[in-house]
């Protein structure tokens, strides 16, 4: 056992018939006591260094020196090529690249040009220190982190002493004026801010620019739709004629985008569904009540809405209400009605929050 | 046992060398004479000096944290490229730039400018892609990092705050990248910003009036860029950097831990000084991590943000998904069921949206953040730890570790939910349903399956010492017997697997004193002795000398002897033997 360095115990009376037959019991003799084993075993220290080929053979550095200064040159080489590029190549060339298709040849030049520029610093400076630096461990000893008893002493008794002569303990008024003097003054800075950011919403969020008679228009067009052009099956993104006259029209459609589709009216299950609508026509806010991303995913066979999102499905034959997904409330149906030219115009604004939920919104 | 030095190889072949100093050369006299006017105004050449002495251990896992500080960095190159050109205003503008497809459509000027950045901005594309490739591997690259250190209990006493440090580095890299991802004001990163809207919105009480103050009224809004942009370019940076600076001021202060072998030991840095060779492979690696990200970069096209168009609040493309790091907490919107939100009191309690998207990151991470002084409180142990654990010998914080991946992994799947159900022609419904049951049911099968794997594995480390190699040399006795040569570890091999401490569940007193007076903290250190056996009562400890002795002695069939409770009379211990059994636990 001695032969692999195995720190041992005496043993005693080492039988062969014993093997891989019967336990051996240190208290029957065969090893004396703990045989004088340690509890654990030793750290046997650090392997012999082994000499790379370039530690011994000149011939074997000499081709490390070359191929760090190749890499080094390549480097160099390539970043003259990228100025030459950057300025001789055509920026709207494209060229096909395999694997990867039809792209543009200049970002794809200059691009691997500074890539190998780069890359030839960095994989030369590597393969110096791994080729021809010293290789040999070094040993650095550590210290535990805390200080010594002495300066942990020193460093509390001037504490207390720098706290005694500045009388902070004598005198409590100072001690607790600081305090507020201390807390305080982040208010001047803090209370602009907050004053500073935004106004408050009032009842901003409940109300959309959607009032009765407004007409419902084509979005991007902005043409209003005719009850008889829109055909089973259909379905239209919409907006109200008024946001022309809009000063911050993104924010209105981000509340007022509506989807409008025509189901066949049997299909369409519950009364107040119908009655809002015309004639199996009906209006409903696009924003998801989940978070708010449009739900821009219509469904015709099953009528159901996706929001693309998170997933979130309304049933329209249902009222809209949620079928499945993370969105709890069902999407707002829009009141429509037609005005005396056929024009499908909103009969009321929206009697419910669109959107997101939040805190207040029951309040609407 | 001969080798009771520690330091063994290194030193005594150093000595043996012939000093190899030339003299200066005429340059380095120039650069002495430079350094030399630098020292005498600043001192610096004690702590460069000892800087460049400093010893850091050679592991490529340690690599992991130092592409991510590059990739930071590249991200601070190319970004401040990028605020050349780029606007960060909503105002809105005609486009008239020379990529015909959008030419007429009104857009911000943000967007404007991103698309002419990527266009007309010679080398802009390149950057642009660059500093987004860079910002993705910086994440990916910390959070590795983070499984690196906790999985080898790198986090232990002295570096908790280390520790606590990154942690916070790593949830502000996760706001500073969905900053930036949504300043080019295109629709995927516009529609990003309303679901933001939509998260806070869902705060109880002050939710709306959070929105109106970030959003300076409505959504979308004018000031969510200018002000996404100061925070993105200099807010959240300065605090990064700040961090970063404090997180690798302590690595100096620590030294570096080291993984356990032959002639590493807890007190000692084994391992290659600064100058030369760290200077050249950490410089090098600079330019590698660099090299690459410009590669990627060139070859492959990401965020195109021309092809989405400029953000309108009414259109939306299917497949709308974060960069890949907000992708758990998008994943976990989508499972999150409905019934979470209610109303009561006659306000509405939104928790569908709040426990995702306002609760799961700072959770998170805060889970993270405590966790080791959780484990420090658990094991009772007060010692500085600078071996890192190979996973296995720890295998109940391994399991732990394990679980809180799967946990994630099951949200960053639900992001893609609905990827998967047109790639693989499944049921969105079904997918989500399977993965709503699997954040709970997989995560204790993670646990269970991966300490299970430890302790295999620490079971065959047992193994390779107590007996050996298998040599496949079958060798006849004079007696006809038959069996196979076991070739024994060399003692550099075993070291490894032997090295590591005996773990015990603490034993704890009852709690009552003589007087039959319970102890005021008895519940408490009851709940710690029962979160000490769950950590340690089935742990496997390491071969002992005595054992490998004893299984040498009987051969093959001897695995492991236990020595009786010393007693003070000084009665020999009484060994038992076990047949492929591990030891028996107290």
């Amino acid at each position: 056992m001695s032969d692999n360095g195995t720190p041992h115990g005496e043993v005693v009376g080492q039988d062969s018939d014993a093997y891989g037959a019967t336990a051996v019991r240190l208290d029957q003799g065969h090893i004396e006591g703990t045989g004088g084993l340690p509890e654990r075993f030793e750290n046997p220290g650090l392997p012999a260094h082994v000499a790379r080929m370039a530690d011994h053979d000149e011939k074997a550095a000499k081709r490390a020196e070359k191929q760090v200064a190749t890499l080094f040159g390549l480097s160099s080489l390539f970043t003259i090529v990228f100025v030459v590029a950057f300025f001789a190549i055509d920026r709207e060339s494209t060229a096909f690249i395999p694997g990867i298709g039809r792209t543009s040849l200049y970002n794809v030049v200059i691009g691997v040009c500074m890539a190998i520029a780069l890359l030839g610093v960095g994989v030369g400076a590597v393969h110096w220190a791994k080729t021809l630096m010293p290789d040999e461990e070094s040993v650095e000893y550590r210290h535990t982190q805390r200080a010594s008893d002495e300066d942990r002493r020193r460093v509390v008794s001037e504490l207390t002493q720098g706290g005694t002569k500045a009388q902070l303990g004598r005198r409590p008024l100072i001690k607790y004026s600081l305090l507020g003097a201390l807390a305080l003054p982040p208010i001047t800075l803090i209370v602009p801010l907050a004053a500073g950011l935004g106004p408050v919403p009032k009842d901003a969020l409940s109300k959309t620019m959607w009032k009765k008679g407004d007409r419902l228009v084509r979005d991007p067009e902005r043409t209003p739709i005719r009850a008889d052009q829109v055909t089973i099956g259909s379905v239209f993104h919409v907006l109200p004629e008024s946001i022309k006259d809009s000063q911050h029209v993104l924010e209105d459609k981000a509340k007022a985008a509506v989807l409008l589709m025509r189901l066949n009216p049997e299909d369409i299950k519950p009364q107040k569904e119908r009655d809002w609508g015309h004639e199996g026509i009906v209006a409903y806010s696009k924003i998801c009540t989940h978070v708010g991303c449009p739900v821009g995913l219509y469904e015709q066979q099953t009528h159901h809405l996706l929001c693309p999102c998170h997933q979130s499905t309304f049933d329209v034959t249902q009222d809209c209400k949620v079928i499945f997904g993370p969105a709890k409330r069902p999407l707002p149906q829009l009141k429509i009605t037609v005005d005396s030219e056929g024009y499908l115009v909103a009969d009321s604004p929206f009697r419910e929050a669109v959107g997101p939920s939040f805190w207040e919104r029951g309040h609407a | 046992m001969s080798t009771t030095e520690t330091s063994r190889g290194a030193d005594r072949l150093r000595a043996d060398d012939a000093t190899t100093e030339a003299p200066p050369a005429a340059g380095l006299k120039a650069v002495g004479g430079v350094a030399g006017w630098l020292d005498d105004r600043t001192g610096a050449a004690k702590p460069i000096g000892y800087l460049m002495k400093k010893v850091f251990p050679d592991h490529w896992s340690f690599m992991l944290g130092e592409v991510a500080m590059y990739s930071m960095i590249i991200c601070l190159i190319s970004g401040t490229f990028l605020t050349f050109w780029f606007v960060p205003s909503a105002g809105q503008v005609v486009y008239d730039g020379s990529y015909l497809p959008l030419r007429g459509v009104t857009m911000s000027e943000a967007y404007r400018s991103t698309v002419d950045i990527s266009f007309d901005i010679r080398g802009g594309l390149l950057i642009r892609q660059i500093h987004h490739w860079a910002a993705l591997m910086f994440i990916v690259a910390l959070s590795v990092h983070m499984l690196r250190v906790f999985f080898t209990g790198a986090f232990r006493k002295p570096r908790e705050i280390n520790w606590v440090i990154g942690c916070i580095l790593s949830m502000l890299a996760l706001v500073e990248g969905f900053a930036g991802y949504s300043l080019p004001d295109d629709l995927l990163s516009g529609t990003g910003l309303r679901a933001a809207e939509g998260f806070m919105r869902s705060v109880p009480v002050v939710g709306s009036y959070l929105s109106y103050f970030v959003f300076d009224g409505p959504f979308p809004g004018e000031a969510i860029i200018p002000r996404l942009y100061s925070v993105h370019v200099l807010l959240l940076p300065a605090i990064l950097v700040g961090l970063f600076v404090a997180h690798i001021g302590l690595v100096f202060v620590h030294k570096h831990t080291q993984f356990p072998g032959p002639g590493k030991t807890n007190d000692n840095v084994v391992g290659f000084p600064v100058m030369p060779v760290y200077a050249a492979k950490a410089g090098g690696f600079f330019f590698i991590v660099f090299g690459v990200l410009a590669l990627i970069a060139a070859l492959v096209t990401i965020n195109p943000i021309w092809a989405y168009g400029p953000y309108d609040p009414s259109p939306v493309t299917a497949g709308s998904q974060p960069d890949w790091y907000m992708g758990f907490a998008d994943g976990a919107l989508r499972l999150l069921p409905g019934w979470l939100e209610f109303n009561a009191f006659g306000f509405t309690f939104s928790f569908n949206v709040m426990i995702g998207a306002i609760l799961l990151i700072p959770v998170m991470y805060g889970l993270m953040a405590v966790y080791p002084f959780l484990e420090r409180w658990v094991t009772g142990d007060e010692r500085e730890h600078h071996l890192l654990d190979r996973p296995r010998n720890n295998p109940t914080r391994t399991g732990l570790g394990m679980a809180g991946l799967t946990a994630y992994g099951v949200l960053m799947f639900a992001a893609g939910n609905d990827i998967m159900a047109i790639k693989l022609g499944l049921s969105i419904n079904d997918i989500t349903h399977i993965l709503r049951a699997a954040f709970f049911v997989a995560p204790p099968i993670a646990f269970w399956v991966t300490k299970r794997i430890c302790l295999s594995l620490q079971r065959r480390d047992r193994d390779l010492v107590l007996h050996g190699r298998e040599t496949g040399r079958i060798v006849r006795t004079a007696d006809g017997r038959f069996f196979e040569q076991h070739e024994p570890l060399d003692e550099y091999t075993r070291w490894l697997l032997v090295q590591h401490d005996k773990h015990e569940p603490l034993q704890l007193t009852s709690g009552v004193d003589e007087h039959g007076v319970v102890s005021p903290t008895a519940r408490k250190e009851k709940v710690r002795g029962a979160l000490s056996r769950f950590y340690f009562e089935d742990s496997i400890n390491p071969v002992t000398p005595a054992e490998l002795a004893a299984a040498h002695h009987d051969g093959h069939a001897l695995e492991a002897i236990e020595e009786a409770p010393h007693e003070e009379s000084g009665s020999r211990p009484a060994l038992e033997s076990a047949r492929r059994e591990p030891p028996k636990r107290p």
